[in-house]
């Protein structure tokens, strides 16, 4: 019956797909509200939702949602602005990439966490740092990855244009942007994804709004059911713009469905 | 004059990994007039497609060099047309979009564009798909869009390389009528990579048989078939005789690539 590779009717897709949420939360529901876990540790599904409610109504917790979507956004915007333009010229020139590609390659796995005491030092504790860790978390991720893809540009649609009388300049506007426009798009996508794991840990430290820092604060008051709301929250509108970014790219670039 | 020229033309591919070198092509000389159609024909990994490549300019020659209309060739240009074997229209481009392409890179106004784009749209018969993706197409209809592709610059000499390789009979002996028909009524001058032997005879003013790899020309064929031609001439008593006598020649150089494979 499980024959590999097959693909999974959609219906059944969806039912499985749900089922799965339905478990996990069963359980959760089983081992603490069932009495198997200590309360303190570890708040029941019921109360959660109630926390969260309270949250949201009482404690302008949505203000603290929108601060920490606008810090993600700004981070990444800024950061697809700096690294998209470096990541083509580096896959199309190959003496820039001789150039950049080391530190580069060195600067990508430097942990942006590590540099946050540093950036509080450098850019306070405001709005600035916490654009910067995102964007120092983002940025070079993105170039590398943008240089990768465009220096794999399929050649015989490069050497197609010459024949057809590109210039140098031409083939980077009008083939290699245009052929990488659609993985550049998947990268960026993939990227804003991490973008949300450092926005968290940037409102860890020394924040007094964001989602990260309710979390950091319920912490304290052993408010499990508050951090597992926020926890579900940044997993929701991370869905939701993984979703909205996907339709976006669906449309801007039909050419490239299969 | 000749059109095109190519004087003491080799090719050399450095080792690979410190391997030997590989000639891929010995001297070749040969002269094209205006509006002929060559047809080279050769067995697999004879250097064709080297050549053809050196002609667009895609690749330096190791010796020699090419001349087009008396001028030398260093680069590629939109004088020299080509189709390739491989698919390689441009996936982010319509149709009609792929066949303007090269006019839009030389700065033509938009309107001046639309018209030889409808006109080489109706030319190649692909009416009605203008606005499709190529991975909307067949591949008979991918490469007319190519061909189309390649003559809307007008070039000076069209190349091509085995366009026709990858589609099944009927659809292949659908597009050479179509390419002729369309050099009967443009003139042009063509070289045409093949190593199919009635395609090179059928579409000839002049076949080159090339011999096996290092690649050089070992006969020239003039092909003297009345115009317009049509699928029937394959049939015909003079396209049997010439199809005998190239088949032998093919057969020789074919025989010798394998028993250098086998040594
Ligand atoms: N870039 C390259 N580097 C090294 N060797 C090459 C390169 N390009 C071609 N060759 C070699 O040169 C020889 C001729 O290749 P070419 O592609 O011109 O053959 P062909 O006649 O077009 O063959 P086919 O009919 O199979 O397309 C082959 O042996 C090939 O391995
Ligand atoms: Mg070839």
């Amino acid at each position: 019956m499980l024959r590999p590779l097959h693909p999974v009717a959609p219906g059944t897709r969806t039912v499985l797909g749900i089922a799965f949420f339905v478990l996990f939360v069963a359980f959760w529901a089983w081992i603490t509200l069932g009495g198997h876990v200590n309360r303190i540790f570890l708040a029941d599904p019921l109360s959660m939702l109630k926390d969260g409610w309270r949250l949201l109504t009482e404690d302008r917790f949505w203000l603290d949602i929108l601060i920490t979507i606008w810090r993600v956004f700004g981070g990444f915007v800024l950061a697809s602005i700096v690294a998209v333009p470096i990541g083509i010229a580096m896959g199309a020139w190959k003496p820039v990439e001789a150039f950049l590609e080391p530190f580069v390659s060195f600067a990508r796995y430097l942990p942006a966490s590590a540099f946050i005491p540093l950036l509080i030092l450098w850019a306070g504790i405001g709005e600035l740092e916490k654009l910067l860790v995102i964007f120092v978390g983002s940025v070079f991720q993105i170039i590398l990855i943008i240089a990768v893809k465009v220096g794999a540009t399929r050649r015989d649609l490069v050497e197609a244009a010459y024949t057809l009388g590109a210039t140098d300049n031409g083939i980077v506007k009008r083939v290699i942007m245009p052929a990488n426009a659609p993985e550049i798009a998947e990268t960026l996508r993939l990227v804003l994804g991490w973008a949300w794991t450092y926005v968290i840990v940037a409102e860890l430290i020394g924040s007094s709004s964001g989602i990260g820092y309710m979390i950091i604060n319920s912490q304290s008051r052993l408010a499990t059911g508050q951090i597992i709301f926020g926890i579900i929250v940044i997993g929701l509108i991370g869905l939701l713009s993984d979703f909205a970014f996907k339709a976006l790219n669906r449309w801007l670039y039909p050419w490239s469905l299969a | 004059m000749s059109k095109l020229l190519i004087e003491g033309v080799s090719r050399t591919f450095a080792g690979v990994r410190g391997g030997e070198p590989v000639r891929a092509l010995r001297p070749v000389e040969l002269s094209v007039s205006a509006n002929d159609f060559i047809t080279i024909l050769g067995p697999s990994g004879c250097g064709k497609s080297t050549l053809l490549r050196i002609v667009a300019g895609l690749e330096a020659p190791s010796t020699g060099r090419v001349l087009l209309d008396g001028k030398a060739v260093t680069r590629p240009g939109p004088d020299r047309g080509m189709v390739f074997q491989s698919y390689t229209l441009f996936p982010w481009l319509t149709v009609a979009e792929n066949i303007g392409f090269g006019l839009r890179e030389q700065g033509r106004p938009e309107r001046e564009r639309n018209e030889i784009v409808a006109s080489y749209v109706d030319l190649v018969g692909l009416r009605g798909f203008e606005n499709h993706w190529p991975k909307q197409l067949s591949g008979g209809m991918q490469q007319r869009t190519a061909i189309a592709r390649a003559l809307a610059n007008d070039p000076a000499i069209l190349l091509l390389d085995e366009p026709f390789g990858a589609l099944d009979n009927q659809t292949r002996g659908l597009m050479q009528e179509l390419l002729l028909g369309i050099w009967e009524r443009r003139k042009k001058t063509v070289l045409f990579v093949t190593h199919d032997i009635e395609e090179a005879i059928f579409m000839a003013s002049r076949v080159i048989v090339m011999s096996a790899r290092p690649g050089r020309i070992k006969s020239d064929v003039p092909v003297d078939l009345p115009h317009p031609r049509h699928y029937t001439l394959k049939t015909s008593p003079e396209f049997s005789a010439l199809k005998a006598q190239l088949t032998e020649d093919i057969r020789i150089e074919a025989m010798r690539t394998a028993q250098e494979q086998s040594a």
